[in-house]
């Protein structure tokens, strides 16, 4: 980790000094990472792309001003997140929803089953479900989309995404909790039960760090 | 420290990203082993986790990263990086 980040301080002063090319290499890891945060914010693929192009082109215009100080993905991200939200401004078609000013308490009661077991690998073989999740995410609130996608899809830091977003990390938390209690409550009644077998609910928590 | 159900819930995230007390965590897990309904949600929650990390949920466009380098080449070739990202 520590190797990766002196790689990248290293080729960032090379591209300075003239090694343009180095660029491609420098961000070639974050590709896809660019491509889901504007997606969390524009929701559309097409639209995605251009933003990611656009950012990555402001990254290598704006090399020069990063100091090092946040880590090089987490200012991508924010150059990212900027160039989506001024997109989402510009664009006629979308209105701006009250749906974005959703912090206040809300009703997270999840969906209630007694028994829900899924393997969740097999199940993505079923198109219809992934796009019933995909949906499901779109159709968070923005704020709470984006801090979702940001960490269970590019499985960035409760820490990186406060310094991404400039909130803070409580908040960052709040909304994290909320989108996921939503998504629960929404796809729940989608994964249907296939394991007969009570299965310990605590045999994926060393999975996860 | 004992715990309804609708005390746990508001737990569940922070418990999957490993960020309660060890206090809490053992108030948790001591309600989780007795209580069928809250770790079902739990279950279902991590599910949902699992399923979103999935690389066939939100597939990046197809060419899109030779379209990514196709683009950057052409800046690299017309300007050297500068101190503004705008």
């Amino acid at each position: 980790m520590a190797q990766a980040l002196a790689q990248e301080m290293e080729w960032i002063a090379r591209i300075l000094s003239g090694e343009r090319d180095l660029f491609h290499e420098l961000i070639r890891p974050y590709e896809r990472a660019v491509f889901l945060t504007a997606v969390s914010v524009l929701r559309d693929a097409t639209e995605a792309e251009d933003a990611a192009q656009e950012a990555m082109i402001k990254a290598y215009r704006g090399l020069g001003s990063f100091r090092g100080d946040a880590k090089f993905s987490t200012w991508l991200t924010t150059i990212t997140l900027n160039e989506a939200r001024s997109r989402l401004r510009k664009s006629a078609k979308v209105k701006v929803k009250s749906l974005d000013n959703t912090d206040q308490a809300e009703d997270y009661t999840p969906f209630l089953v007694a028994d829900w077991r899924e393997i969740p690998s097999e199940t993505l073989e079923r198109e219809e479900l992934a796009k019933q999740i995909e949906r499901a995410i779109e159709g968070l609130p923005p704020t709470y989309r984006e801090v979702f996608l940001l960490r269970d899809k590019e499985e960035m830091s409760i820490e990186e995404i406060a310094e991404a977003l400039g909130v803070k990390a409580n908040l960052v938390k709040v909304r994290l909790f909320r989108a996921r209690m939503m998504l629960q409550k929404q796809l729940a009644p989608y994964l249907k039960r296939e394991l007969p077998q009570r299965r310990r609910w605590f045999s994926w928590l060393g999975g996860r760090a | 420290m004992r715990l309804d159900c609708k005390h746990v819930w508001p737990y569940i995230s922070d418990y999957i990203d490993d960020t309660v007390t060890p206090e809490e965590r053992r108030a948790i897990e001591e309600h989780l082993e007795h209580c069928e309904i809250c770790s079902a949600i739990l279950d279902s929650v991590h599910n949902i986790l699992v399923l979103t990390a999935d690389d066939r949920i939100f597939r990046l466009p197809l060419g899109y990263s030779e379209r990514m380098h196709e683009r950057i080449g052409a800046e690299l070739a017309k300007a050297a990086p500068g101190d503004s990202p705008e």
